[in-house]
């Protein structure tokens, strides 16, 4: 694990307060595995004083680039949102564990669940999936029309179904109602977004499947406890009745810990 | 040549800076970090007799220039503690010092002595001042009483120097550490956090589950450095300093306040390489500022100048 100052390369406002930021830096290249983040120093000083968890949302080994995508809504990614082509960023990570891709053989077929800000990690697995030879179908969710954002960039990678809670666009209502309405199967599943999302994909799921979770931060690295969530099974590793969502997660197995 | 060496009840410290409690686990996360040994000390996160799952979540929140945490105590219980994480601490050549917690007197006391008797455990830290459960911590750091009577039982018990940590959630936290001196405390460490609360005004509720946390980081420093300039004038044992440290500069103000040694909290969490980037930059600020010696500028804000041994520039 690293902490370097990353270039950023790019930054765009790609829906209504929600940004894409690029970046440009050697720990790119550690950022192999979908589902992990960044854990983002986004002042210099001592205020806002701790780091901001954002996940991996697209890496270029090529040009040796990471993507982010956020939405500035508090004060530290407002301050993120501010930042520059050039200017240096403080990144930790990778940090976390992300989404296994070997329990999917080529040919067989994923289904990628994603909600608002939750979308940005499926797209790198997406990527992933695809060169495994695994087909991909996505759906994505939003509230309404103008807050779409990455459409088509999963197009490109397999069949995919926008829904939209107000109906503008795509299937009106939440990504289950499109979920239920779907018939082909799938092999897994893999969602990230909001924990309502989570349980109602959990509930509505015709397969075993990955979940992405979220929580307040502190160190990002597992040490002070500050985001933790129930296991299910406090049998399995060393009987502990938790799971830390930094270091043990933030991807877990459906079923794995309590939601 | 600057002598960064420090010597204090039960720890003989390369350097006098050391992780603090609770902000650090047992050590093994940093570790991928960084090689341990660097540190002056490491002291671990709290245990119990019995494992503790915490609090519920949400556990931090941001503030001005710091945080609030209520964790909660949560640490996998003695049992665990002594069969996994203190022998993994043993290929590290550094004094480990255990932070004890509890609900009641007994479980101090039989959690520090089984502790104590563990080969590569150099001190305990007993935890009086946690703010964030319901039953133990802070109830044994309120009341000088109280305060004395546990310290004199665990002394009694233990088998390496005793180490109080006082909150600074008190009146007089002159009085505790009076207190507890007099029971016989080898040491203290200050401050534990401070009791705050933060409100989400979208929900209009507290943004922490347990409601109130304890506040960390560098808005606590001041406090910290006042409560060190005054407890230290009133005894006659060591202190270990922390509240906010971020800086090499901050460590030289704990210690001219009156502290022997320094632990470093919200830090970490801010960069996991907090820790050995201070001691490396407090030895550079040594050299600039002409100090030679950490133990010559301890108290140096209130011992009168004969009794500071100042450096020849």
């Amino acid at each position: 694990m690293i902490v370097e100052q990353l270039r950023i390369t790019g930054q765009e406002e790609i829906a209504p307060r929600i940004y894409r930021m690029t970046l440009e830096g050697d720990s790119v290249q550690t950022m192999t595995e979908p589902g992990q983040f960044v854990h983002v120093k986004v002042s210099d000083g001592i205020d806002p004083l701790l780091r901001r968890p954002i996940s991996i949302c697209d890496v270029s080994q090529d040009k040796q680039e990471l993507t982010i995508i956020y939405r500035a809504e508090g004060r530290g990614t407002r301050l993120l949102a501010a930042k520059k082509t050039d200017d240096t960023l403080d990144v930790l990570g990778p940090l976390g564990q992300g989404f296994p891709l070997d329990s999917l053989q080529k040919g067989s077929t994923a289904l990628l669940v994603g909600g608002g800000v939750g979308i940005p990690p499926l797209y790198y697995l997406a990527k992933k999936l695809v060169k495994r030879g695994v087909n991909v179908r996505t759906i994505l969710g939003f509230r309404q029309s103008e807050d779409i954002f990455l459409q088509k960039e999963f197009r490109e990678l397999g069949d995919i179904i926008v829904t939209t809670e107000d109906g503008s666009k795509g299937v009106h209502g939440f990504v289950t109602d499109a979920m239920n309405q779907a018939e082909k199967p799938y092999d897994s599943f893999f969602t990230c977004g909001p924990v309502p999302m989570l349980r109602a994909v959990k509930a509505a799921a015709a397969s075993d499947g990955f979940i992405s979770l979220e929580e307040r931060m502190g160190c990002g690295v597992g040490a002070c406890l500050a985001c933790v969530c129930e296991a299910s099974d406090a049998t399995s590793q060393e009987g502990k009745k938790y799971r830390k969502i930094c270091s043990d997660g933030p991807v877990f197995r459906a079923g794995e810990v309590v939601i | 040549m600057i002598n960064m060496n420090r010597e204090l009840p039960g720890l003989s410290m390369k350097n006098p800076v050391m992780p603090a409690s609770g902000c650090f686990g047992f050590g093994q996360e940093y570790a991928r970090f960084y090689d341990l040994n660097k540190l002056g000390a490491i002291t671990v996160k709290a245990v119990t007799a019995e494992e503790r799952a915490g609090n519920p979540v949400p556990r931090v929140a941001e503030t001005e220039s710091g945080m609030l945490n209520a964790i909660g105590l949560q640490n996998p219980g003695l049992e665990h503690v002594l069969q996994h994480e203190l022998p993994w601490l043993e290929q590290y050549d550094i004094p480990v010092i255990v932070n004890v917690a509890g609900n009641t007197m007994e479980d101090y006391i039989y959690v520090s002595e089984t502790v104590s008797r563990v080969k590569n455990v150099s001190a305990l830290e007993l935890n009086i001042s946690c703010p964030n459960v319901k039953v133990g911590g802070i109830q044994f750091g309120s009341d000088p009483a109280i305060a004395a009577e546990l310290t004199k039982k665990v002394k009694a018990v233990s088998q390496v120097p005793v180490y109080v940590k006082l909150s600074p959630n008190v009146t007089d936290i002159v009085e505790m550490a009076k207190a507890v001196e007099e029971a016989g405390a080898d040491g203290l460490s200050m401050i534990n956090t401070l009791l705050g609360m933060k409100i989400d005004i979208n929900t209009g509720k507290p943004v922490i589950a347990n409601r109130t946390g304890g506040l960390s980081g560098p808005a606590i420093k001041p406090v910290a450095v006042r409560m060190i300039y005054q407890v230290s004038q009133a005894v006659d044992i060591p202190i270990i300093g922390m509240g906010g440290i971020h800086t090499a500069d901050d460590i030289l103000e704990f210690l001219m306040a009156g502290a022997s040694a320094v632990a470093i909290g919200t830090a970490n969490f801010v960069n996991p390489f907090a820790c050995p980037e201070l001691i490396s930059s407090l030895e550079t600020r040594m050299a600039e500022l002409g100090i030679d010696d950490v133990e010559s500028i301890v108290g140096r804000s209130w011992k009168t100048c004969s009794s500071v041994s100042l450096s020849s520039r």
